[in-house]
């Protein structure tokens, strides 16, 4: 019988999957799970907390500093994956032409993906220093400005600072993955095109882009969860200020499950995202994917 | 006729540029090359920042007006000294590559046999299984970091390098079971029906046979891999509360912000520092470094 089980294709299935199982189930899908339990306990650090209901989203609903959160990622998300998707575009069909040294370019594009997003955030922590900002320097250098710009200092300032920063470091990934989309569009349609008589933005708006559809679907469903859900940049340039300005869900529920050890409020604000991003992985995906014949593809 | 002639001899280098001969040099010079070097010069700006300012003699970095802040003649590794010598830096340093590529590790074990179950053994419900597994991958650590610090301290793993050892292959294994899959399917089937008639086992036919043809799917996967365990932050910021526990994005944003004036130099420098190992990794892997991007894209 042993020998049975050990032939039998589903048993061997089940086998090799077992490792990769064993990580996500125990630590994907028990914490979400447990996150989600958790936000409705008045759970502390070192206490597990008692079932306290609707308690937490209550309360989570009527701070104002919960409210300029949604409010400020919502912004977030929606302006620097729009400027992210339009930069990213058009650097793809810079990189798509002929250049010399292509390669290199490209390689030399994707840095800014690579490198930690802590430690470049460093580098955009000082270069927006309130004082030393080589921005703000170079700007009074050109006579373009009397005094130092606050980038970090004032509500909207440091919003936009932020963004920039986000942009600065998702448009690489956007650009390179839209790049191995382009490529795979045959040159027959733009000879086509041009044989009959296209100008370059009729090409881009009747071929490019409807071929591209299918894989910008897929790139901004990432590009805006990523942005939605995003910390680390937060974290180090701004940590939430000035007065709660640039602060996102993500590094609200930190400060408050993490540093206010109040685990049960903090875990109904990280709950709270997953609407959020459900509906805008819904929207970016549904919205964008055109069918699948589009692109030449099947169906699968 | 001397027309023809000639078309025909040019159409071969034609071909090669596409239809970029329908173009003049300075209408190029306009449209392509100027604004690409603008978007490069901005996107490369910020390591240029990094570089200078960890090689300029502390006096230099708050005083803009007296030395021209884009250069700098007198460059000094005083910075990147006292990062290696006065700081536990190469420590940290070593906690992020061991933590990085034991995470790898683990994930590519498991990922390599999930991806080769689902793709080729096919069991009842593998389908909705790769399907689960790339929801999982949407699944981000912002959501998920506050329970898991919990389930962390209760399985006894908090502040130690197991608490992120364990915890990063959550991120890595949905998305090399994922890449991996696409690999597996290009190799055909017919090999490994082959080998089955010769009477090699499932075991003997991933390690002699899928394995070797995935060589570049696992290189691509596991150079990911590491570059996400290196970049990662919420949880390493979470669960590891030690400073000689912490890997170099958490402890470095700890380490030098303590309100001295004179600590960008030593802050670049850090930054600086632990970007290189990536970016020399990169340097040698940029096509696996692209194909794991896409390929994970284009699924």
């Amino acid at each position: 019988m042993f020998k049975n089980l050990g032939s039998s294709r589903n048993f061997l299935g089940l086998m090799f999957m077992l490792p990769a199982a064993a990580f996500l189930l125990l630590f994907l899908v028990y914490p979400l799970g447990l996150g989600i339990w958790l936000s409705f306990t008045d759970a502390k650090i070192g206490t597990p907390g008692q079932f306290v209901g609707l308690d937490n989203y209550e309360w989570i609903v009527g701070d104002s500093k919960f409210q300029t959160a949604v409010f400020f990622t919502i912004f977030y998300t929606v302006v620097a994956s729009a400027i992210k998707f339009a930069i990213g575009l058009y650097l793809a069909l810079l990189l798509n032409k002929h250049l010399p040294f292509k390669a290199i370019v490209r390689a030399v594009v994707l840095i800014p993906f690579i490198v930690p997003t802590v430690l470049s955030a460093i580098a955009f922590w000082w270069i927006f220093d309130p004082q030393f900002s080589i921005v703000s320097w170079t700007l009074r250098q050109m006579g373009l400005i009397d005094g130092n710009i606050n980038f970090l200092g004032d509500a909207w300032n440091s919003r936009y600072s932020v963004i920039f920063a986000n942009v600065w470091r998702g448009v690489p990934f956007i650009a390179i993955s839209l790049l191995a989309g382009l490529q795979t569009v045959p040159p027959s349609l733009y000879e086509a095109a041009v044989l009959d008589g296209a100008t370059p933005w009729q090409m881009f708006i009747k071929i490019t882009y409807p071929l591209l559809t299918p894989i910008i679907a897929v790139v901004m469903t990432f590009s805006v969860l990523f942005t939605f859900t995003d910390f680390q940049l937060i974290k180090v340039l701004t940590n939430g200020g000035p007065a709660g300005a640039t602060e996102l869900m993500a590094t609200m529920s930190y400060n408050t499950a993490i540093l206010g050890g109040r685990i049960g409020e903090g875990s109904a604000i990280s709950t709270a995202m997953v609407p959020f991003l459900l509906a805008a992985i819904m929207v970016s995906w549904f919205g964008l994917q055109r069918r699948k014949w589009q692109a030449g593809g099947t169906d699968d | 006729m001397t027309d023809t002639r000639v078309a025909a001899a040019a159409a071969p280098s034609d071909m090669s540029e596409g239809m970029s001969y329908l173009s003049t040099l300075p209408q190029r010079v306009v449209r392509v090359y100027m604004p690409l070097v603008m978007i490069v010069i901005v996107l490369l700006f910020p390591f240029y920042w990094m570089v200078i300012t960890a090689v300029k003699p502390k006096e230099h970095l708050l005083d803009l007006d007296k030395h021209n802040p884009y250069w700098t003649w007198s460059p000094t590794l005083e910075h990147i000294n006292d990062l290696l010598f006065k700081t536990d830096y190469p420590l940290w340093l070593w906690n992020t590559m061991f933590i990085a590529v034991s995470a790898t590790v683990l994930s590519l074990v498991a990922s390599v046999f999930a991806a080769y179950a689902i793709t080729r053994i096919r069991y009842r419900g593998a389908q909705w299984v790769g399907g689960a597994i790339f929801l999982s991958y949407l699944v981000p650590p912002s959501i998920l970091f506050i329970p898991l610090s919990t389930v962390v301290y209760q399985y006894g793993l908090f502040d130690t390098p197991f608490a992120l050892i364990l915890t990063y292959p959550t991120i890595l294994i949905p998305f090399s079971t994922w890449l991996l899959m696409g690999y597996f399917k290009t190799i055909p089937y017919e090999l490994e029906e082959c080998a089955l008639i010769d009477g090699a086992s499932r075991w003997q036919i991933l390690t002699k046979i899928i394995l070797p043809l995935a060589v570049p799917g696992l290189i691509s996967a596991s150079i990911f891999c590491l570059t996400l365990c290196w970049n990662e932050f919420i949880y390493a910021l979470t669960f590891i509360n030690s400073t000689e526990n912490k890997t170099v994005p958490v402890a470095i944003l700890s380490a030098f912000t303590d309100g001295d004036q004179y600590r960008w130099g030593s802050l670049m420098a850090g930054a600086l520092v632990g970007s290189l190992p990536l970016v020399v990794l990169y340097a040698f892997f940029v096509e696996h470094y692209v194909s794991a991007m896409t390929g994970a894209v284009k699924e």
